[in-house]
C-alpha cells in the first residue's frame, strides 16, 4: 500500500496515479459511439473540439505547474524561516503575483480571444441561405417540420440533413424547457417555451448521429432522445420528396384491416397519417413511420417486435408517456403492425 | 517594546463563581430548548449539519447504483428524479451552508476574542428553525412525495402545470428554512466581526478566516435575498395567485433562472471563501509561520466576494441570449481566476517558505489544492461559452463542480475539523485513522469523479437515470460508483475517529498545535463565556508575538477591569470601534429564553398551512409567532439589572458604558442588516418588474390610476417625520412628543397599507391571468410587507414609550424605528415611480 510517509508520495505517486488514468482515458473515450463531442463529425463540433484541446492542454500545463510547486515548497530543502516566522517574504510575494496575476492574465488573454473568435464561427448561417427545420420539444419527443413542405413534411424524433451543407435548427417549446444536444455535430440549445431559438447542424459525412434532451424535463427526460441522419446529397432530396408524399395507401387485405383498426381505436385522436381521416396532432404523425429508425424518441428500435410490445404496454416502457394502454385483440394487434409496417 | 504591565487585581471568588452561574447553561430538557449561547448550539449545530451531509451523500450512492451499470431497473424513474432533487438539495441547501455557519458560530468569539454572538436569540432561532425545516423537507419521502424537479427547480417544470403534486411546495416551502437560517447567520457574523472583537484587533489584525466570514455575511444577504424573493414567486405562481413564470400569461421562463443564478452563483463562493479561510488558518499553522502575503489575500478574498456576483449568466450559456452577454459574462467568468490563484500561489508561498507539519491537517490541504486546481480549470473551461454549449448539463458539468464543491469545499471543512475539533472536545483526533480517512478520500473521490468528465464529453447527460448499452458509457459509470462506494468508507472512518476520540483521544490541552490565534489561549473545551477575561491584542499573531493578552495602557486597564469575570450578574460583553477597535461600550447579551425556539415552532406550522393551504395551521403558526414576538422583547430582568449598574455611567469617559440607544447597540446595527435586506429584496423585485413588463403583456395595460397610490407615498413620508419627531422627543426627554411621534407614525403608516391595498383591488388587474398583473402585484405586495414590519417595530416603540419613557431600551426602539421609517418612505417613492410613473413616460 502507498500510505508510506506522505512525503515521499507526491510526485512519483502522483505522477504515476495521472498517467493510469491519462491512458485509461485514452483507451476508454476511445469509443465512437455516434455522440461523442471528442469525435466531431461536423464543422460546428469541430470548431469545439479545437478549443476544447487547446483548453486541455493549457489546463494540463498548469496543473502540473501547480502540482510541481506544491511537490517542491514540501519538499525543498532551501533556506526555510524560523518557526512562527513573521517577516514579510518580498520575493515569496513576487511569486505570488506571478502564479497569481500574470499566469493566468497570460493564458486567459489569448484564451478569451480565441473563445470569442469561435463563437462568432458558431453563429448560424443566415435565414434563406440554408435549408430551415423546425423542431418543437413536446414531454417527452421532438416534433419536426421542414419549412417550405410546411405541413406536407411533419416527422418525428428523426432530423435527416444533406452532407456538407448546413440546415437551420429554429428551437420551439409546447410546455418546459428541453434542450437540444447532438454532440458530434454541434454544442447545445435550449428548447424556451415563449421564445425561439436558432441553431445549426451540418455533417462532414453520411451517418446516424444521436441526439438527446439536455435539459431535465420531468419524468421520461432520460427518454427523449432523436437521431440525425445525415445522407448524400441525392438521398436527401430523395428523402425529402418521397416524405412529402402521402402515406402509402393500403394495399392488401391485411393492411386495410390494420388501417380499420388504427381509426378505430382512438389513435388518429393523437397521431396523423396524411392521406386518411387521421389528423390528430398531439402526438408524432406517423405518415412514414416505417421509415423511422426508432420508436418512443429513441427508445426502441423500429421494429415489428419493439412496436408490438410498445403498443401493448405504452406505459410498461416510458412510464408516465402521454401515449395510454389501449387494450387490443391479437388479431388486431398483428394487422395494425402490418398497417404501420406499411408506412415507408 | 518592553511589556510593562501591572498584573490585574485578583477576582474575588464570589464574583467569579457569579459570573460562572451567569454563562452556564439552564439544566434539563426545558433548559436545552431555552438555550441561547453559541457554544452549546454550534455543537448541536454541526451535528446536525452533518447528519445531512451523510443522508445526502446516501442519496448519492443510491443514484450510483443505479447508474453502475446500463438499463439498470434498481431505481424507478420518479423515484430516482426525486432522488438526484433531494441529493442536491440536502447538500446545497441542508448540509454545508447550514455547517459553515456552525463552524463559524462556535470560532468566532473565540477567533475574535469575545464572549457570545451578538444575537443570542437570533443564534437560537437560526438553528431550531433550519433542524425543523430539514424534518419537514424529508418528511415528503414519507409521502412518496419528495421534490423532483431538480435542486434548481427551473420553471415551467416547476410549475403548478407540470409539477402538479405536492412535491415542489415541499421544496419551495422548505428552503425558506436555509434562507431564515442563512440571513440571521449572517446579521450574526457582521455585526460580531465589525463590533465585537479584542480591543487592539483593528481591522488589520483579524485572522484570515474571520476576514472570510466577514465577506461571506455580506455576500449572504445579496446572495440569498433574491433567493427569498423568486421561491416566494414561484410559490404564488403553483397556488395560482400569480403568473410570473408562466408563458402563456407573458410570464418569463428565464426570469427564474435570471433570479435562482444570481443567488446560486454567489452561494458556491459563499461555500468556498470560508474554506479558503480555513486553509489559510491550516496553512499558516502547519508551516509555522504568517501566511507569505496576508494583503493579498484580503483583497483576493474581498475581489472574488465582488466578482462572484457578475458570473451568474455563466449557467444559462445554453439559454439562447445574445452575443454581447455571453461575451462578457465568459470574460468576467475567468477572470474570477486572478484572485484564486492569488490564493493558491499565496497558500503554496508559504509551505515553501515555512516548515511542514505533517499531520492530517495538512493533508487535507494539499488535498484540497490539488483537487481544486483541476475543478477551478475545468471551471475555466466550461466558462468559454463554446465549450459550455458541449459541456453544459453533461457529465462534464457534474465532474467539475464535484471538484470544486468536494475538493474545493468539503476537503478545507474536514481539515477545519481535524483542525479545531480538538478545541471543542478536548482531545485529538487519531491520527492514524485521520490519514486512512484522508487517503481514502483522495484516491476514491478522483476514482468516482474523474471518469465523469469522459462520459460527458462522450454524450451522457446529467439527471438521466438509466443509459443505453454499447455507447462506451458502461465501463465510466461503474468504475465511478465503485469509487463512490470507496469514498464513503473514508467518511465513515472519519465518523469512526470522531467517536473513538471522544473517549480514547489524547488530550489537546490549549494550544496543541502551537497556533497563534486567540481561540488557543482558552482552554479546550473552552468555558462558555469563552473568554473569562476579554483578551487585549497587539498583533496579528498574539499567541506567537506577545504571550500575555494584558492590557499595557492604563485606561484600558481601567476599563477591561470592568470585563474581568465581569460583569457578573448579568451576560455582558465587549463593543469596540469598527476600525481601530477601541473599546465602546458594554453589550449585555440575554439569557436562556423560550422565545426563538417558540418562534421556530410558528415557522413550521407556518410552514405546514401553507404547504397544505389550510387555515388553521396558517393561523396557530400566527399566534404563536405573536405570542414569540412579545416574549422576546419584551423588558428582560437581566438587562433591567445591566441598566441599573452601568446607566450612570454615560457621562464618564474612563468608564465603559452599556450598549443602548442608537448606533452604540448592536440592535441598530441588526436593523441596517435587516435594512440591506430589503433593500436587496426591492432592487430584485423591481429588476422582476421590468423584465416582465417587457413582454408582450406589458405595455398594452392601462396606464393604472395615480391619486390613491401618490397619496399613499405621502402617508409614508409623513410616517418618516412622526418618527422624527418622535426621536426629538427621546432626545429632549419629551414624552408627550415620543407617544405622539410614534402613535401618529402607526395611524398614518396604517392608512398608507390601507390606501395601496384599495388602489390594487380597484385597478381590476388578474395577476393569476397576467405576468404584468403579477409584477405590479409584486411590487405592491413588496411595499406591503415593508409597511407591515414598520407598524410591528412602531407598536413595539409605543408599547415602551407608554410603559417607561425614560427606560433607555425603549430609545434603542426608537433609533431603530427611524431606520426602517427612512426605509419605507425610500422604497414608497421608489415603488411609487415604478409602477405608476414609469408606465406613462
Amino acid at each position: 500500500m502507498i500510505l508510506l510517509t506522505v512525503r515521499t508520495v507526491p510526485a512519483p505517486y502522483l505522477a504515476r496515479f495521472f498517467l493510469v488514468v491519462a491512458a485509461l482515458a485514452g483507451v476508454l473515450g476511445c469509443a465512437q459511439n455516434g455522440q461523442s463531442a471528442l469525435h466531431p463529425a461536423g464543422p460546428g463540433a469541430e470548431r469545439i473540439a479545437d478549443l476544447w484541446w487547446l483548453m486541455l492542454a493549457a489546463a494540463s500545463a498548469v496543473f502540473l505547474l501547480v502540482v510541481f510547486s506544491l511537490y517542491r515548497a514540501l519538499t525543498h530543502r532551501g533556506r526555510r524561516s524560523e518557526p512562527q516566522g513573521r517577516r514579510d517574504e518580498p520575493v515569496a510575494t513576487k511569486w505570488v503575483l506571478a502564479g497569481g496575476v500574470a499566469l493566468p492574465t497570460i493564458i486567459l488573454t489569448p484564451l478569451l480571444i480565441f473563445t470569442l473568435h469561435t463563437l462568432a464561427r458558431l453563429a448560424p448561417p443566415k435565414s434563406g441561405s440554408a435549408l430551415e427545420v423546425t423542431v418543437t420539444g413536446r414531454q417527452w419527443w421532438w416534433d419536426v417540420q421542414y419549412a417550405g413542405a410546411g405541413s406536407r413534411l411533419r416527422t418525428a424524433n428523426e432530423i435527416h440533413i444533406p452532407v456538407g451543407r448546413p440546415v437551420r435548427i429554429q428551437l420551439r417549446s409546447e410546455d418546459v424547457i428541453h434542450s437540444f444536444w447532438v454532440p458530434a455535430l454541434q454544442g447545445k440549445l435550449d428548447l424556451v417555451p415563449g421564445q425561439v431559438n436558432t441553431t445549426w447542424l451540418q455533417a462532414n459525412r453520411a451517418g446516424i448521429y444521436r441526439g438527446e434532451c439536455a435539459e431535465y424535463c420531468g419524468l421520461q427526460h432520460t427518454r427523449m432522445q432523436f437521431r440525425v441522419v445525415a445522407l448524400p446529397a441525392s438521398e436527401f432530396s430523395y428523402w425529402l420528396t418521397a416524405q412529402q408524399r402521402a402515406a402509402v395507401p393500403a394495399a392488401d387485405s391485411s393492411t386495410r384491416a390494420g388501417q380499420a383498426v388504427f381509426m378505430s381505436s382512438g389513435c388518429a385522436l393523437c397521431h396523423a397519417i396524411r392521406g386518411t381521416p387521421a389528423r390528430g396532432s398531439g402526438g408524432p404523425d406517423l405518415t412514414h413511420f416505417a421509415s423511422r429508425q426508432t420508436i418512443a424518441a429513441g427508445t426502441l428500435p423500429n421494429t415489428k417486435g419493439h412496436l408490438a410490445g410498445w403498443i401493448a404496454n405504452p406505459q410498461a416502457i416510458k412510464p408516465g408517456n402521454l401515449m395510454p394502454r389501449i387494450p387490443l385483440e391479437p388479431e388486431q394487434l398483428r394487422t395494425l403492425l402490418v398497417y404501420l409496417g406499411s408506412l415507408r | 517594546m518592553s511589556a510593562h504591565t501591572v498584573p490585574p487585581p485578583p477576582v474575588p471568588p464570589d464574583t467569579l463563581e457569579a459570573f460562572e452561574k451567569t454563562w452556564s447553561s439552564a439544566p434539563g430538557f426545558l433548559g436545552m430548548l431555552r438555550e441561547v449561547n453559541n457554544i452549546p448550539i454550534a455543537q448541536r449545530y454541526m451535528v446536525t449539519g452533518f447528519a445531512f451531509f451523510l443522508l445526502g451523500g446516501l442519496l448519492g450512492l443510491l443514484m450510483r447504483i443505479q447508474l453502475g451499470s446500463p438499463e439498470n431497473t434498481f431505481l424507478d424513474a420518479e423515484t430516482y428524479n426525486q432522488i438526484f432533487t433531494m441529493h442536491g438539495t440536502t447538500m446545497m441547501f441542508l448540509f454545508v451552508i447550514p455547517f459553515i455557519e456552525a463552524l463559524a458560530n462556535y470560532m468566532l468569539p473565540l477567533l475574535l476574542g469575545t464572549r457570545d454572538l451578538p444575537f443570542p436569540r437570533m443564534t437560537a432561532l437560526s438553528y431550531w428553525t433550519y433542524l425543523f425545516g430539514g424534518i419537514f423537507l424529508y418528511s415528503s419521502f414519507l409521502f412518496g412525495a419528495a421534490p423532483d424537479g431538480g435542486w434548481f427547480a427551473y420553471v415551467p417544470l416547476t410549475n403548478v402545470e407540470y409539477s402538479p403534486g405536492i412535491n415542489m411546495d415541499f421544496w419551495d416551502i422548505g428552503l425558506s428554512v436555509a434562507e431564515i437560517a442563512a440571513l440571521g447567520a449572517a446579521a450574526e457574523m457582521i455585526v460580531a466581526i465589525i463590533r465585537m472583537r479584542a480591543p487592539g484587533m483593528t481591522l488589520n489584525r483579524m485572522p484570515l478566516f474571520v476576514w472570510a466570514m466577514l465577506v461571506t455575511g455580506v455576500m449572504i444577504i445579496f446572495a440569498f435575498t433574491p433567493l427569498i424573493v423568486g421561491t416566494a414567486m414561484l410559490e404564488l405562481d403553483r397556488k395560482e395567485l400569480t403568473a410570473f413564470f408562466k408563458p402563456e400569461a407573458g410570464g418569463k421562463p428565464l426570469l427564474w433562472q435570471h433570479i435562482f443564478w444570481v443567488f446560486g452563483h454567489p452561494e458556491v463562493y459563499i461555500m468556498f471563501i470560508p474554506a479558503a479561510g480555513i486553509v489559510s488558518h491550516v496553512v499558516q499553522t502547519f508551516s509555522r509561520r504568517a501566511i507569505v502575503s496576508y494583503t493579498l489575500m484580503v483583497l483576493s478574498i474581498v475581489a472574488t466576494g465582488f466578482i462572484s456576483f457578475g458570473l451568474w449568466v455563466h449557467h444559462m450559456f445554453t439559454a439562447g441570449l445574445s452575443a454581447v452577454a455571453l461575451g462578457f459574462f465568459t470574460a468576467a467568468s475567468m477572470a474570477i481566476a486572478i484572485p484564486n490563484g492569488v490564493q493558491v500561489f499565496g497558500w503554496i508561498a508559504t509551505l515553501w517558505a515555512g516548515r511542514p507539519v505533517w499531520r492530517t491537517p495538512l493533508l487535507f490541504v494539499l488535498g484540497f489544492l490539488v483537487l481544486f486546481t483541476i475543478g477551478g480549470l475545468t471551471g475555466i473551461m466550461v466558462g468559454s461559452v463554446p465549450f459550455d454549449w458541449q459541456a453544459h448539463d453533461s457529465y462534464f458539468l457534474v465532474a467539475h463542480f464535484h471538484y470544486v464543491l468536494i475538493g474545493g469545499v468539503v476537503f478545507p471543512l474536514f481539515a477545519g475539523l481535524y483542525y479545531w475539533l480538538p478545541k471543542v472536545t478536548g482531545r485529538l483526533l487519531n491520527e492514524r485513522l485521520g490519514r486512512w480517512n484522508f487517503w481514502l478520500m483522495f484516491v476514491f473521490f478522483n476514482v468516482a469523479f474523474f471518469p465523469m468528465h469522459l462520459s460527458g464529453l462522450l454524450g451522457m447527460p446529467r439527471r438521466v437515470y438509466t443509459y443505453p448499452a454499447g455507447l462506451g458509457l458502461e465501463t465510466l459509470n461503474l468504475i465511478s460508483t465503485i469509487g463512490a462506494f470507496g469514498f464513503a468508507i473514508g467518511i465513515a472512518l472519519f465518523v469512526v475517529n470522531v467517536v473513538w476520540s471522544r473517549r480514547n483521544g489524547e488530550l489537546a490541552g490549549s494550544n496543541p498545535w502551537g497556533s497563534d490565534s486567540l481561540e488557543w489561549s482558552e482552554a479546550s473545551p473552552p468555558p462558555s463565556a469563552q473568554f473569562v477575561r476579554i483578551p487585549v491584542v497587539r498583533s496579528r499573531h498574539p499567541l506567537w508575538e506577545h504571550q500575555d493578552l494584558l492590557p499595557h495602557d492604563p485606561q484600558l486597564l481601567g476599563q477591561m477591569e470592568d470585563l474581568n469575570a465581569r460583569p457578573a450578574h448579568w451576560r455582558g460583553a465587549l463593543v469596540v470601534s469598527t476600525v481601530d477597535a477601541t473599546p465602546l461600550a458594554i453589550a449585555h447579551m440575554p439569557g436562556s429564553t423560550i422565545a426563538p425556539f417558540t418562534m421556530a415552532v410558528a415557522f413550521l406550522a407556518i410552514f405546514v398551512g401553507a404547504l397544505v393551504d389550510r387555515a388553521e395551521p396558517l393561523a396557530a403558526g400566527g399566534a404563536l409567532a405573536a405570542v414569540a414576538l412579545f416574549l422576546w422583547f419584551r423588558p428582560q430582568a437581566s438587562e433591567t439589572l445591566a441598566l441599573q449598574e452601568l446607566g450612570g455611567r454615560k457621562e464618564d469617559p474612563a468608564r465603559l458604558q452599556l450598549a443602548v440607544g442608537g448606533p452604540i447597540a448592536n440592535g441598530w446595527w441588526g436593523m441596517l442588516v435587516l435594512i440591506s435586506i430589503l433593500a436587496t429584496a426591492l432592487i430584485t423585485t423591481i429588476a422582476s418588474y421590468f423584465y416582465i413588463s417587457d413582454g408582450p403583456s406589458g405595455a398594452s395595460q392601462l396606464p393604472l390610476s395615480i391619486t390613491q397610490p401618490a397619496l399613499g407615498t405621502i402617508l409614508s413620508l409623513l410616517a418618516l417625520v412622526a418618527v422624527e419627531w418622535a426621536l426629538r422627543g427621546v432626545r429632549k426627554h419629551q414624552s408627550i412628543a415620543t407617544r405622539l411621534g410614534l402613535a401618529a407614525a402607526w395611524i398614518v403608516s396604517a392608512g398608507a397599507l390601507g390606501l395601496s391595498i384599495q388602489a390594487f383591488s380597484g385597478a381590476g388587474l388578474e395577476p393569476e391571468r397576467s405576468a404584468y398583473a403579477s409584477a405590479v402585484l409584486g411590487m405592491l405586495g413588496y411595499q406591503w410587507l415593508v409597511l407591515i414590519i414598520l407598524l410591528v417595530t412602531v407598536a413595539i416603540g409605543l408599547l415602551w414609550a407608554l410603559g417607561d419613557p425614560e427606560d433607555r431600551r425603549g430609545h434603542s426602539v426608537v433609533h431603530n424605528i427611524r431606520l426602517m421609517a427612512a426605509f419605507t418612505g425610500v422604497s414608497a417613492v421608489v415603488v411609487f415611480v415604478v409602477v405608476y410613473v414609469s408606465p406613462r413616460l
